[in-house]
């Protein structure tokens, strides 16, 4: 067979080494690309290198790490590699959830880059076949007393909300926090689960030698040419001039891809469908076709555009948002198109899968890309980068806080913790998202995991997404074993089985050993975290280049996690709900004040030993809120966390915002972990801790059960009357506060700084 | 049993469960499609939430154009019975089927929570079931919730009690004289900003099934069976 080598289309600039470097591609990168061609590249052949080669798309630097990962598992029927991963459910359904960030689009548009983070993720979910029930998302920002702060948050925040919103997706739970490193590069990941019969389950490998790609939804225009090769620079003040990079979302249109996309798969007449996401195109066709072992031809000029005169250049690399790539079966063209024009779309012939494995695309006549399909995707390069901790963290982890002169009373520092912000209710972000829409919502945001209805079905599922970077600082390894032990003690408290996770690693650049100690060490932390909680990794994204001017962020590889609540109806919420009900502590407090709110926020200081994760105890707390919630024994159930035993109490105490006011709570702590001082008792974040109510009749089989199964158990007290007095006795202070003054700080922390 | 058209516009994202729920109270709830001009025999039409066609003009603002629209309006002028809800209750406003309409929170921004609502008729075919004055603990999620009418129609509202749903304890999106939802002046066209779809089933947040009476109503008005009978309608629906 004659090749056709690909020719440089009309206008196309001359590959000079500036072009490369422009490219993000290092020398020996492009050395590879030349060998690999036996040519030079053309320029559409360059763009797709530096699309494919990144980082965002090729984890050409954790690749290695990733694999130590445990993926394996009875429950898994989709581990990583897919658009999301998919784990089993009773009743043949099964639950298919994914992680992304979009952190470097919304640094500098941050309502169009949030919002199209959901609808990337959305995709990447609907693709699998399965339904988006449910939207989670884990934002990290710069302290709110500045205002480009403020304008940050707020901008997400709506963002995440009108897309999530107008797609008609409950958004359940996510995390807030907030940071000095976060100021120059907030965080914005974003989380969806959805729900599949196991058997309408579809992947994303073209299959078929004639088999035709069809592009469906959106036109092609030139927004976010490159945004995968901006997700992996750092950020600079140059960076606001790739504000044009960022896509522009648009969920109605969102809507109708996914009922069209759901209703294709349904149909039968198509093999394959892939989100046209980061690399758009060029990106979604390559990964197909690899994964089926098959070429492409595909002519660019079918593609329908948005604006006249776009390039090959353009076409491959744009990530105009809200299109999908679909392989349909020759003889199903019209069937298939006829499908999306009743959700109102266009479903456009673009090309075909050939037989020759190469990656072929043509502008009418005229080849301008043609390269080894699998090498493309095969031969980016690996790297192991140098690993070394910074020894400026290993002297922070061993110094303790100043003396202080002044002295903060017991129930003076719990106020102080309530109003702060990574503290405090979220709920001026979470009223802004749809939680209730589907009508499947158990347990809404504002809990320790959101729960939801499946339809039909007796079980339910719990969703959360958990990371506290302030451990992955200080000790990496621990901290990755602490984002997976609290997200499953978050799942557990609902009653739910935690099933598997998926993560979002957020870190600095891979090419300074310090940052890359940190990915290696709580990577290392995550993986024997999920072994020890069985539940494997199914996919997620890294992100790394998270710098700006000031430095990097502080590691933070968020977990979310799925888990199976065996009988919905006995959901488990976090709050009292009956006066005279028993408070039990379970677990064991430590004085663990490394990394802690208390320190940070009272003494002003950041360091210490973070809290270590015992996973053994962690197993057990897991199995007995398990067991304890399906017998029927528990009223509420509340994971000890930031801000340690004396915020657990409170919020326990508070209930929800919405509700006319809370419990009083009447707490005698002088038995519990008895050599401990009060700010160690009340303040200490240690791990493996939860605080459960249940009714007076149940307290004795709530502690049998606790014996039966290792876990210390200790009852301090009883539920008081509605909007009385939260009294914690300790030996050496009394904590007394009306639930109505912890209410009014807790709730109204966040919007007083938002000027509301 | 009584035939209910849901209708569906591009960007609608609760017709799904509004089915369900009218389906739960014992209808024979069917789907119509926006470009459909029949609407086959329908009893009642259904509105339901989300964002038709995007939203990107106004709330609702393009919909009233749509095909299926034309069909609602007569079926409305026939006296045909109506509900909107959320954004359906924008649309009909916005096609003049109801007095009023629908503007931006008075905080400017989205808001999703529980609130509590009064019904305050309970001669319309939504509300038959409940009690005068009983309170309602249903969610609400919208961007433009904030009823307004001339001071002049807001008045008549009032007098011919027409005002059908009003917001207690307090007013979250900063709606004229508290009003949740409104009718009609032939009481058969109704709008209500929040959601009872939603609450329409057991196990769900807050464990309430306050909403379900609206479309268990449907079926029990003009119905022969006593109030009694109606309970077990209801007990029937617990169990869905």
């Amino acid at each position: 067979m004659t090749r056709i080598a690909a020719s440089p289309f009309p206008g196309d600039p001359p590959i000079t080494p500036e072009l490369v470097h422009d490219h993000n591609l290092t020398d020996e990168e492009y050395g590879r690309i030349i060998a690999l061609l036996g040519r030079t590249p053309t320029f559409a052949e360059l763009g797709i290198f530096s699309a494919l080669w990144s980082e965002h798309c090729a984890y050409k630097h954790s690749r290695p790490v990733l694999k130590t990962f445990p993926t394996t598992g009875p429950q898994v029927v989709q581990g990583p590699g897919e658009n999301a991963g998919v784990l089993r459910l009773p009743d043949g359904w099964a639950v298919a959830f994914k992680i992304e960030s979009h952190n470097h689009p919304s640094a500098v548009e941050p309502y169009q880059g949030a919002a199209t983070g959901v609808g990337g993720i959305l995709r990447d979910v609907f693709t699998m076949g399965a339904r988006p029930v449910a939207l989670l998302n884990s934002l990290r920002f710069g302290p709110l007393d500045q205002a480009r702060n403020r304008y940050l948050f707020a901008g997400v925040v709506k963002g995440v909300g009108d897309y999530g919103n107008c797609v008609g997706v409950p958004t359940l739970g996510g995390e807030v926090d907030f940071g000095p490193s976060y100021g120059g590069n907030p965080l914005v990941n974003a989380m969806c689960v959805g729900l599949l019969k196991e058997r309408d389950l579809i992947k994303a490998a073209a299959r078929g030698v004639g088999s035709v790609l069809l592009v469906v939804g959106a036109r092609t225009g030139r927004d976010g040419i490159h945004g995968a090769a901006f997700a992996s620079e750092e950020l600079t003040h140059a960076s606001e001039q790739r504000r044009p990079q960022v896509q522009v979302g648009d969920p109605f249109t969102e809507k109708l891809l996914l009922e069209a996309s759901l209703a294709l798969i349904q149909s039968g007449h198509i093999v394959a469908i892939q989100d046209m996401g980061a690399a758009g195109l060029i990106s979604s066709s390559a990964e197909m076709a690899a994964k089926g072992g098959v070429g492409v031809e595909i002519d660019l000029s079918l593609v329908p555009t948005r604006e006249p005169g776009m390039t090959p250049y353009e076409v491959l690399l744009s990530e105009s948002q809200e299109r999908m790539l679909v392989v349909a079966k020759p003889d199903r063209i019209a069937a298939a198109q006829a499908i999306a024009a009743r959700w109102e779309l266009t479903a456009t012939p673009i090309g075909r899968v050939t037989d020759d494995g190469m990656y072929r695309a043509k502008w009418k006549d005229q080849v301008v890309v043609e390269i080894p399909g699998q090498r493309l995707i095969d031969d980016c390069p690996v790297y192991q980068p140098e690993a070394t901790e910074d020894p400026e963290i290993a002297e922070r982890r061993t110094a303790h806080p100043a003396p202080s002169t002044q002295h903060l009373a017991p129930g003076e520092a719990l106020l102080t913790l309530l109003d702060h912000p990574p503290i405090a209710s979220k709920r001026w972000v979470y009223e802004q998202y749809d939680s209730t829409v589907q009508a499947g919502t158990v347990l809404g945001p504002g809990g320790d995991a959101g729960v939801l209805r499946v339809p039909g079905a007796d079980f339910g599922l719990a969703v959360t997404v958990d990371c506290n970077s302030r451990y992955v600082r200080l000790d990496p390894y621990e901290g990755g074993k602490a984002a997976v032990a609290e997200a499953a003690r978050n799942i557990a408290c609902t009653g739910a089985r935690p099933l598997g996770i998926t993560d979002c690693l957020n870190f600095g650049s891979p090419e300074r050993p310090a940052v890359f100690h940190q990915f290696k060490e709580s990577c290392r932390g995550i993986a024997d975290a999920c072994r020890a909680l069985d539940t494997p990794v199914t996919g997620g994204n890294v992100s790394f280049y998270n710098e700006s001017p000031a430095g990097a962020v502080d590691p933070t590889p968020v977990v979310g996690m799925v888990g199976l609540l065996s009988r919905v109806n006995r959901a488990v919420p976090s709050h009292a709900r009956a006066i005279g009900d028993v408070v039990f502590v379970l677990g064991r407090t430590q004085a663990e004040l490394g990394g802690s709110q208390f320190w940070e926020v009272v003494h002003g200081f950041v360091g210490g030993m973070p809290p270590r994760v015992d996973l053994g105890a962690e197993r057990r707390l897991v199995d007995y809120l398990v067991t304890a919630a399906d017998a029927g024994l528990l009223r509420s159930a509340h994971d000890c966390s930031q801000g340690g035993l004396g915020v657990a109490l409170a919020e326990v105490a508070m209930r929800g915002p919405y509700d006319e006011t809370g419990f009083g709570l009447d707490i005698d702590l002088t038995a519990y972990a008895s050599p401990l001082a009060a700010h160690d008792l009340l303040f200490s974040e240690s791990h493996g801790r939860a605080v459960v109510t249940c009714a007076p009749e149940r307290a004795t089989a709530v502690a049998a059960l606790a014996q039966e199964l290792g876990v210390p158990a200790q009852r301090v007290g009883t539920v008081g009357e509605r909007g009385g007095t939260v009294r914690l006795l300790l030996r050496d202070a009394t904590v007394l506060h009306t639930v109505d003054r912890l209410r009014e700080v807790y709730f109204s922390s966040i919007d007083q700084r938002m000027g509301d | 049993m009584k035939r209910v058209a849901v209708l569906v516009f591009p960007g609608s994202n609760c017709d799904a469960e509004t089915l369900a729920a009218a389906r739960a109270a014992g209808s024979d709830a069917f789907f119509v499609w926006h470009r459909d001009t029949d609407l086959r025999q329908a009893d009642v039409v259904i509105l339901p939430g989300g964002f038709s066609y995007g939203d990107y003009l106004r709330s609702g603002a393009i919909a009233r154009f749509s095909p299926a629209m034309g069909a609602v309006a007569e079926h409305a002028r026939a006296g045909g019975t109506v509900l909107g809800i959320c954004n359906g209750f924008q649309i009909l406003c916005e096609a003049g089927l109801l007095p009023g309409g629908l503007m931006r929170n008075a905080r400017q921004r989205f808001l999703s929570r529980p609130v509590w609502v009064r019904v305050e008729q309970t001669d319309t075919p939504f509300t038959c079931l409940y009690e005068p004055g009983e309170v309602l603990e249903i969610p609400v999620a919208h961007g433009d919730g904030r009823y307004v009418a001339e001071p002049g129609v807001a008045a008549e509202l009032e007098a011919t009690g027409r005002v059908v749903w009003r917001y207690v304890r307090d007013n979250p999106n900063g709606s004229t004289n508290h009003i949740a939802g409104v009718m009609s002046a032939g009481r058969n066209v109704v709008g209500i900003m929040p959601h009872p779809e939603r609450r329409a089933a057991p196990a769900l947040e807050g464990g309430g099934q306050d909403g379900a009476r609206v479309f268990l109503s449907m079926e029990a008005r003009h119905a022969t069976q006593d109030v009694a009978d109606v309970r077990a309608v209801d007990d029937r629906h617990l169990r869905v």
